[in-house]
């Protein structure tokens, strides 16, 4: 039975992948089945049924990884040695974190809310057009594009050349200036808009997943609610104004924290595109440095840790929405 | 990037080999000390399983059936001659070797060994590395056998031998080396304008200057973007002009931190340096401004060589191979490099850079595999193997009649030159915090408008305490 | 939440058991939709050209890459993609040979790795969050509200920090390296934000659907196999297809906790590279290469977005 660890054949691995997959049907089927014993038992049993395996997985999985970093955030860089809230002191003193603090706020603020607005107005654009499936299917293959991929992409478009004889220009945006008889421009490296050049990335990326969510929600929209405004005279801007953008709002909620959350969290595209420098720096890539590059844990840990609470603000607005709701039903 | 050996064809390949080494004994018998490979015996042959001579394999003993594991940054194309060249060894003893590569290699090498998944090998690509494995992993590597010791003894000048060494304990053989002092030019450019290749620094400042009223364009191109690692190529120049303008000695207590980091001396490397590579008449040769070296991408940063745009690139060995598809390396050819001179007269420093060879693991087959990969027989396998060059070693076993091009030969020549004196990148030796950190961020900031003082400041404070 | 109440639903097209009260529904003919969507939207000339500058806008960076894929090596680094329009230009296909068969490696086995991670690695995470998400969203227990939160909150944990825990267990269980242990990093990876998004869905199911079984004595699992799954299809493809994506274009997760011969296709394209990097033209071959599954399951899979994600039924 090794192929079952050791599959040497694509039969073999496909194989195992059905097994997996059986295996998996067949546990949770047993688990559903156990516990489907209607007003019997406890409802917390049945809960547990539902909710155990995916809770099992995410305290080992997440949890507890997490509450190893934040112990780890109090040793030294190999874990040896206690060293309390020293990393803290270090993250927040070190040269110029709260320049990468406000970088990081840009991001956040930034990348979900024009991604959501672009990806929001683009699906009104387009709904039910003829050309729907052709404009959605556009804006979202960034999606499907690697990182990797993305930023060649984008190499691409901000490359610089310097303008004179004998050599063109490789990134359009330049070229585009030249055109226009305008200088060419270094985007990655003048600050502070070489962040936003990042961010474009980001938002390029994001505004596929926004557009996808939004526009299935624009399409949930009860058809007699429409028609009622209509009837009120509602349409066009007061159409979306009142009608639409309330209506979508917990998706929009999803749609922002969703993608706050994964902002926070990306480091590849400081990464590959200026590698922190030029006063582009963000926490998660820093983090990325310490932990991967320069083998510091503790101080790693530590700006893990400072990414968990600036989530929180993003928390606080999530459980409010959820008391609202709560109290509604 | 892996290949793994399958059992099948291992089997087949220990039977040939042991047809071939029974044939091969007897004329092996002239081979004293079974140490074997001054060069000469493989020198003449090729890599191909009728001309191993096993018998210089008898040292390690029969390994069939055994495997080890080798974990390294040096993917494909490069990977695949690394492959090539332990054929030889697999044959003879019978081992497989597990290699696999990756370009996220320093990450993931931490990631294994915290995780109790260390390879068997790795090879380090930086002292600095080693450094830290060594301090914050005590327990995980292993030090080098004697055997391996003796090798390396054998065949390195010991400062190599203090590359490797952590606190006293030889952990790491060097495996193969960079030479980083080199001037990449275009030999038909510098032979119809008339240029000579300039023997001093003096002279090459001279003929920038020369280029530059006869030209009116810019001389220099260069470039030190290199994604999460952007910055190290600038540290290079610093580094010649540190061993130039300060010398050897001054030069180790820099990166041992005797002198701090913003010394008058090294004030001096960096503004020497910045003769050049901060001069708008002189750089950056259709590439743009001062301010362009930070972004251009070091690896096409040469390019203007070809185009003509450009007429010096100060570039270590290894950009041989960073050439596109089909241009002509040598002294008649397309592009070709010369030592980056020096005003001193008594030595020529030239700046090396390397791999070193860890071990995380114990097993006879490990520590055989370790002794080989620091043996003369190996250094030259692996020239024999690397058929497109962009490869030498500071191994003196290494014959340079079979290294493959006549860039590596100059390279092994220069590398050997009685008054060569190999200093190794002192960036790679520094702390991780400044070697691999604000020594990058500080080159970019000097090259985006910091001053040298600024920066050096900078860096100092960022020394580790 | 605080806006307009919805008091009637139209559930259309949906596959509701018979035992669902029927006035629930209220199905509007397809010609009457069509008339409110027309007249409820933005239509002038300025929507259709800001609808289009968005999509070219869009496109655009891709389509550079696209074309310069098919350019040779000397060409990429001398001019810019788009002077392939103004003539003289060449096309090759050295970069798509480079890359698919430059090395000793098969590509075709890490076609095979990709597709025997990602699959299971689409199932098990969806499934366990639709579970998690239903009771979040349908039971109370107790810790309900505080066990969500926590869930969530989970999202934002680098996973990076989950690297070095996750591989020493697997180590210890002897397991490292096979494809088991890349499913179930995949899964525990994934299963915050695919709990977040799916209960998101899942609430905004009416609660008299859900009642109204239960009045009809039905258990949890029963109305949750009956009721809910069949209205949630839409958007369990279509959160389907982004766990999809994102599995296909990981790095980390494959290049951690896979041995060398079952690593995923991304880990292969990114050394295309070579060590120093200097090989990066040939990434524009390999990020179509690699693009070219998730593109095939998004067009596949789109008519659900079309639809919408819960087909057509929406709490406000």
């Amino acid at each position: 039975m090794t192929w079952l660890l050791e599959p040497d054949t694509t039969g073999q691995k496909f194989m195992l992948m059905v097994v997996a997959v059986v295996l998996f049907a067949a546990v949770m089927g047993l688990i559903l089945f156990l516990v489907d014993r209607p007003k019997r038992i406890p409802s917390w049993v049945v809960a547990a049924g539902f909710v155990g395996v995916p809770l099992l997985f995410l305290a080992y999985g997440l949890l507890r990884p997490g509450l190893i970093t934040l112990w780890q955030s109090f040793f030294n860089r190999n874990g040896s040695e206690f060293i309390g809230f020293d990393n803290y002191v270090r993250a927040f003193t070190e040269g110029q974190f709260q320049q990468v603090l406000v970088v990081t706020a840009a991001w956040v603020i930034l990348a979900p809310l024009l991604s959501a607005v672009i990806g929001l107005g683009y699906a009104v654009l387009v709904d039910r057009t003829r050309f729907e499936k052709l404009a959605k299917a556009l804006v979202f293959v960034p999606m499907a594009i690697s990182m990797v991929g993305a930023s060649i992409i984008w190499k691409f478009v901000y490359e610089f050349r310097p303008d004179q004889a004998n050599i063109n220009q490789i990134g359009l945006l330049n070229q585009v200036l030249v055109w226009v008889g305008l200088p060419p421009q270094q985007f990655l490296i003048g600050q502070p808009w070489n962040t936003w050049f990042l961010i474009v990335v980001m938002i390029w990326i994001q505004t596929g997943f926004a557009m996808t969510v939004l526009s299935a929600a624009i399409k949930a929209i009860p058809d007699d609610i429409v028609e009622a405004a209509r009837l009120d005279g509602l349409h066009g801007m007061g159409m979306f104004r009142y009608i639409t953008v309330p209506s979508i709002r917990p998706a929009l909620v999803v749609v922002l924290t969703t993608i706050a959350m994964g902002t926070l969290k990306a480091f590849d595209i400081v990464r590959t595109m200026t590698g922190g420098q030029f006063g582009t720096q963000v926490v998660a890539n820093e983090f990325y440095t310490q932990a991967f590059r320069q083998g510091n844990q503790g101080l790693a840990a530590a700006l893990a840790v400072v990414l968990f609470v600036l989530v929180i603000p993003i928390i606080a607005y999530n459980v409010r929405q959820m008391r609202k709701s709560e109290e509604i039903r | 990037m892996t290949t793994r050996t399958t059992t099948a064809r291992r089997r087949a390949l220990a039977l040939a080999a042991t047809g071939a080494s029974l044939a091969l004994v007897l004329a092996a018998c002239s081979d004293p000390d079974g140490e074997g490979g001054t060069g000469d015996e493989t020198g003449g042959g090729s890599a191909s399983a009728a001309g191993i001579d096993c018998a210089a394999y008898d040292e390690f003993g029969d390994l069939d059936g055994k495997t080890v594991s080798v974990y390294t940054s040096i993917v494909d194309p490069e990977g695949a001659t690394q492959q090539d060249s332990y054929k030889a060894f697999e044959e003879c003893t019978g081992v497989t070797i597990d290699y696999e590569a990756s370009r996220e290699f320093e990450a993931q090498l931490l990631v294994r060994i915290k995780a109790g998944n260390a390879p068997d090998i790795a090879y380090l690509p930086q002292p600095g590395l080693l450094n830290t494995i060594a301090t914050d992993y005590p327990d995980a590597i292993q030090p080098a056998p004697d055997a391996t010791a003796a090798n390396v003894d054998e065949f390195w000048n010991e400062t190599w031998k203090g590359y490797g060494t952590v606190d006293g304990t030889f952990y790491s053989a060097p495996l193969g080396a960079n030479a980083k002092s080199f001037v990449w030019y275009s030999p038909s450019m510098f032979s119809d304008a008339g240029y000579e290749i300039p023997q001093t620094w003096t002279e090459l400042m001279d003929l920038t200057q020369q280029i530059r009223d006869d030209t009116g364009g810019q001389v220099w191109c260069a470039g030190v973007e290199s994604g999460d690692a952007t910055g190290w190529p600038g540290t290079d120049f610093i580094e010649d002009m540190m061993l130039r303008t300060a010398g050897v000695e001054d030069y180790e207590k820099w990166y041992t931190h005797e002198i701090p980091f913003n010394d008058p001396k090294v004030v001096k490397a960096w503004d020497t340096a910045g003769e050049v590579l901060k001069n708008p008449d002189y750089v950056n040769a259709g590439l743009g401004g001062v301010d362009s070296i930070a972004t251009q991408s070091w690896t096409d940063a040469g390019n203007g060589i070809i185009d003509q745009t450009c007429w010096m690139h100060r570039a270590a060995n290894f950009y041989q191979t960073q050439w596109p598809e089909g241009t002509e390396v040598s002294e008649q050819g397309d592009v070709f490099a010369f030592y980056l001179p020096t005003d001193q007269t008594d030595v020529k420093p030239m700046l090396g850079g390397g791999e070193f060879v860890a071990a995380f693991n114990d097993r006879p087959e490990v520590q055989a595999f370790q002794t080989y990969l620091a043996s003369a027989d190996w250094a030259n396998q692996k020239a024999l193997s690397t058929p497109d060059g962009g490869w030498v070693s500071a191994n003196s076993g290494l014959d340079p009649n079979n290294l493959a091009t006549e860039f590596d030969q100059y390279v092994a020549g220069v590398l050997t030159d009685p008054e060569t004196v190999v200093a190794f990148d002192a960036s790679d030796l520094m702390p991780g915090e400044v070697g691999a950190g604000t020594f990058w961020t500080g080159i970019v900031q000097w090259l985006t408008g910091a001053s040298t003082q600024e920066a050096t400041d900078k860096i100092e404070a960022s020394w580790p305490k | 939440m605080t806006s307009t109440p919805t008091p009637g639903q139209a559930v259309a097209g949906s596959a509701l058991d018979e035992d669902v009260p029927s006035q629930q529904l209220r199905k509007l003919s397809r010609l009457e939709r069509r008339a409110i969507a027309t007249k409820g939207k933005l239509s002038s000339p300025w929507a259709s050209a800001i609808a289009i500058i968005i999509a070219i806008l869009w496109t655009i960076p891709s389509l550079g890459l696209l074309i310069t894929s098919f350019r040779p090596q000397e060409d990429i680094r001398r001019t810019g993609w788009w002077t392939v329009f103004t003539g003289n230009a060449s096309f090759t296909m050295d970069n798509y040979n480079e890359a698919l068969y430059g090395n000793s490696n098969d590509l075709s086995t890490f076609f095979v790795n990709s597709f025997v991670i990602t699959i299971p690695a689409v199932l098990i995470p969806i499934t366990l969050s639709l579970l998690a998400a239903y009771a979040f969203a349908w039971i109370r227990f107790p810790g309900r509200n505080f066990l969500f939160v926590a869930v969530f909150s989970l999202q934002v944990v680098p996973l990076q920090i989950a690297l070095v825990p996750l591989l020493s267990d697997y180590v210890d269980w002897n397991v490292n390296g096979s494809y088991w242990t890349v499913w179930l990093s995949h899964s525990i990876f994934a299963l915050p934000l695919a709990i977040f998004l799916l209960h998101n869905f899942m609430k905004d199911i009416p609660a008299s659907l859900v009642e109204a079984a239960r009045v009809d004595g039905a258990g949890h699992v029963k109305i949750f196999f009956r009721v809910l799954f069949p209205l949630l299809i839409p958007a369990i493809a279509s959160f389907g297809i982004f766990q999809f994506l994102w599995v296909w274009n990981d790095l980390l997760v494959g290049l951690t906790f896979a041995a060398p011969e079952y690593q995923p296709l991304t880990v292969k394209i990114a050394e295309l590279a070579g060590t120093r990097g200097g090989d990066w033209y040939l990434l524009t071959a390999g990020a179509f290469i690699a693009m070219i599954v998730p593109l095939i399951v998004f067009i596949a899979l789109q008519r659900f977005f079309v639809r919408g994600m819960l087909a057509g039924a929406v709490k406000g």
